[in-house]
């Protein structure tokens, strides 16, 4: 079970960066608006031009 | 449009997204293929065809590989390149680490689809692959994700929607997983042993196992979920709150898990409870990503009746839920005593892949492919045919192994008044599933018959599309100075930008393996010793394995022989009676790799030594039948031809060495001599008894050396203390820790 002190340090390291992750995504405003997101993503992209249309430009 | 002088004109890279699409579907045909197959031998044993490559031993992790990094991979990078661009309103980072990614992949699968049936095998499961593919795997990984967050540096899109925060739980941490799991040192190009062994390579191996199907399974399709879910339903998800509290938690739940795999075993007690635990606390995350994602639905349950898309996405989370609510019961020690090893296990994972993976990829393709082709999809109607198709072949294979497991675990468990085993032929409980299996191949067939379907579906959509198929422009505000790419950036030197960052990431990860491979085997060796310590005369309770021996497990490996036979016996009454008494940790202490199995389709072999004549194991291999007469075991004939390679032997043992297994000099120098004088011996006995010619120089005496080996060394142990102190009560209590 001596493997158990590789594997336990390379888990709490993993851990450790996603806290990281958290934390620096928490207080660089991630969440802070949570409403929106889900509805932008619904919304279409509209192209500028189509692939087609470009000669006309 | 010049007046928005910071909008930034853009296009997305959908050719990519298209070759990852196609991709997709071949391997997922592929691996379904070669699943039908595996199911059809297990049913009739003559469908191995005598042909070593043909074999269910190396033909299983064959379609697990190909299942799982082959379908469910390439489904996962042609969602997340889609996703991915839209989600941040930026191209991928850059079209050739895109491209790369792409083929490296696909070259990774095709030599995996070449190497795994000619034999070439490290046997850790969904770890097979040997060292060179394993390393390849590293770098191709590494490339996607400098891409991935290359890309996300140049987003222009300030918040990171959830689908992206899975996709970077995947990146990190199954890069982590592999490099740790494949610390291999290698003999041969081809031949490489882990510098991990038995207890330790079995808890690296399932730590890597189990959050394969963690971050490989379950994160990146929740990614998938995330986005392409809301976008077919066209709702906004249901919580998106409950989305970001439940990403979180899985990632950090998850990892502790996997002992789960190694419940009743000779794995301390304590590891094996905080598998337990983690895994029953992983049920709330689980099914807060199962509601969030049936809950997106309301509203438009309507729509699920008429729409195809709706219907795979709907069954794939609810096969979600069933999975990860069938995971924690099955990590529960004593419902876990009655499945491990059964078909139960078979089954649960299929309802995963199957059902979550395969559905979502499924709903995830249909969508996709006519926006990515610019047309229509050609056929609703087939579609939903597929899906009817699938759903019903998945519940005939899933009932169908279900009930083969509970009946074969229950035969195996049962004792009379008396105290005696029911069943004490393992035989008799592997004729009772038989009919099962072939209920299992029709279901399996149903699944495979609608992908087809979907095959023919997506041809004609695609043939049909209008001949222009090339890129859209779009339009983005810039997000900030820093990340946004100049104009200038866009010339052809930023092709050679990802380079440095990917340099710097694999010399890393090589400086990393390089004193892992050399640290890990030092600190490793304390605990062999003190595991095993001498005895007053200097005698040990474990001995490495004789030169012979070494090769005929590297045969055992080879043939894929721990896919249906463990050697572990576990800590319970039924197994005690069965196999003898529970493995001890001290057995598999200079197995590299471990070969504690996870399927029991034949008997345990922890103690299989001396228990039958050679000339047993002889007629064994060539024909099972020849002595077990129901057996299901294909037959292994070219090991009675095919040469034994004594001439390595000695590299294998320097290597052996060098990982902590205690050879001399002398046995390094000796070993080919060595080897052959055992072959000798065992092969003349043979002849004795009438096994026919001389067949020293064949891999089956090798393999019969090893055989013969397996629980030898603890059995003359124990009768050498026996001898010692014959009826001390030390010497019960000792033996008696088992009863």
């Amino acid at each position: 079970m001596i493997v158990i002190y590789l594997l336990m340090p390379i888990a709490v390291l993993m851990a450790a960066g996603f806290i990281v992750a958290f934390v620096r995504s928490v207080k660089g405003g991630q969440y802070d608006d949570l409403e929106s997101p889900p509805l932008k993503m619904l919304l279409p992209d509209e192209p500028v031009s189509r692939a087609g249309e470009r000669d006309k430009k | 449009m010049n007046t928005a002088a910071k909008m930034e004109r853009f296009s997305y890279d959908d050719d990519i997204v298209k070759k990852f699409t196609i991709a997709t579907v071949f391997w997922g045909f592929v691996s379904m293929l070669v699943g039908l197959v595996i199911a059809s031998q297990l049913a009739n044993w003559r469908l191995n065809f005598g042909l070593p490559w043909l074999t269910f031993g190396r033909l299983r992790p064959l379609h697990t590989n190909a299942a799982i990094f082959a379908f469910a991979g390439n489904a996962i990078f042609a969602g997340a390149y889609y996703s991915t661009q839209r989600l941040l309103k930026t191209r991928m980072y850059s079209d050739v680490l895109s491209r790369a990614h792409f083929w490296g992949w696909q070259l990774i699968i095709v030599l995996a689809a070449i190497t795994l049936p000619l034999g070439i095998t490290v046997s850790k499961e969904y770890a097979e692959l040997e060292f060179p593919i394993a390393q390849l795997i590293t770098v191709v990984w590494v490339i996607f994700a400098v891409n991935f967050f290359g890309t996300l540096l140049r987003r222009r899109e300030k918040h990171i929607y959830v689908a992206i925060w899975f996709y970077i739980a995947t990146i990190v941490t199954v890069a982590v997983l592999h490099i740790v799991n494949t610390l291999n040192v290698p003999v041969t190009f081809w031949k490489s042993y882990p510098i991990f062994s038995g207890l330790q390579d079995a808890m690296v191996q399932w730590w890597y196992g189990h959050n394969a199907v963690a971050f490989f399974l379950t994160t990146p399709f929740l990614g998938l979920m995330y986005y392409f879910l809301p976008k077919a339903a066209e709702r906004p998800v249901y919580s998106y709150k409950l989305s970001i509290v439940h990403f979180w938690a899985l990632i950090f739940i998850y990892i502790w898990a996997g002992p789960h795999h190694l419940l009743n075993t000779s794995v301390p007690n304590w590891a094996q409870t905080l598998g337990m635990i983690f895994s029953i606390m992983l049920l709330a995350p689980s099914w807060g990503g199962m509601i969030n994602g049936l809950l997106t639905l309301r509203g438009a349950w309507d729509r699920v009746r008429v729409d195809p898309i709706l219907k795979f996405f709907v069954a794939g989370v609810t096969f979600y839920g069933m999975s990860t609510f069938e995971g924690p019961l099955l990590s529960i020690k004593s419902v876990n005593a009655l499945a491990h090893y059964t078909d139960w296990i078979i089954a649960h994972v299929h309802s995963g892949t199957l059902g979550w993976n395969g559905f979502i990829t499924f709903g995830m393709i249909y969508w996709m492919v006519p926006r990515l082709w610019k047309t229509k999809l050609h056929s609703v109607k087939l579609a939903t045919a597929h899906f009817w198709l699938g759903l019903f072949g998945m519940l005939v294979y899933i009932t169908s192994m279900w009930a083969a497991g509970i009946t074969q675990g229950l035969m195996w468990r049962a004792i009379d008044s008396s105290g005696r085993l029911v069943y004490p032929d393992f035989i008799e409980t592997v004729q009772r599933i038989v009919p099962l299996y072939y209920v299992r191949a029709v279901g399996g067939a149903m699944y495979l018959a609608g992908v087809v379907l979907m095959i023919y579906n997506l041809w004609v959509t695609i043939a049909s599309a209008p001949a222009d198929q090339s890129e859209d422009v779009f339009e983005a505000p810039a997000l900030n100075a820093v990340n946004a790419p100049s104009a200038a950036a866009q010339a052809p030197h930023r092709v050679l930008e990802g380079m440095p960052m990917l340099f710097t990431a694999l010399s890393l990860i090589a400086i990393l393996v390089g004193t892992l491979i050399e640290l890990v085997p030092t600190f490793l060796s304390t605990e062999y010793v003190s595991l095993n310590p001498p005895a007053a005369d200097g005698t040990r309770m474990i001995y490495p394995y004789t030169p012979l021996e070494l090769a005929g497990r590297d045969i055992y490996v080879r043939e894929g022989c721990y896919l249906c036979h463990s050697q572990q016996i576990r800590t319970l009454k039924e197994e005690y009676l069965r196999y003898g008494e529970p493995s001890r940790v001290e057995e598999s202490m200079y197995d590299h790799p471990f070969q504690w199995g996870s399927k029991r389709i034949g008997p345990d072999l922890a103690r299989v030594g001396g228990k039958y004549p050679d000339l047993w194991h002889l007629r064994h291999l060539n024909n099972a039948r020849d002595v077990v007469a129901e057996s299901i075991m294909p037959r292994y004939e070219w090991l009675l031809t095919d040469k034994t390679d004594f001439d390595i032997l000695p590299r294998k043992l320097a290597v052996m060495r060098r990982i902590g297994v205690p050879y001399t000099d002398a046995d390094i120098v000796g070993a080919v001599d060595a080897a052959r004088a055992q072959a000798v011996k065992i092969a003349s006995g043979l002849s004795e008894q009438g096994g026919g010619k001389d067949l020293s120089d064949k891999e089956v005496v090798a393999l019969i050396a090893y055989l013969q080996r397996l629980g030898v060394d603890l059995k003359k142990f124990e009768a050498k203390q026996a001898s010692a102190e014959p009826l001390s009560a030390q010497g019960l209590a000792l033996s008696g820790v088992a009863r």
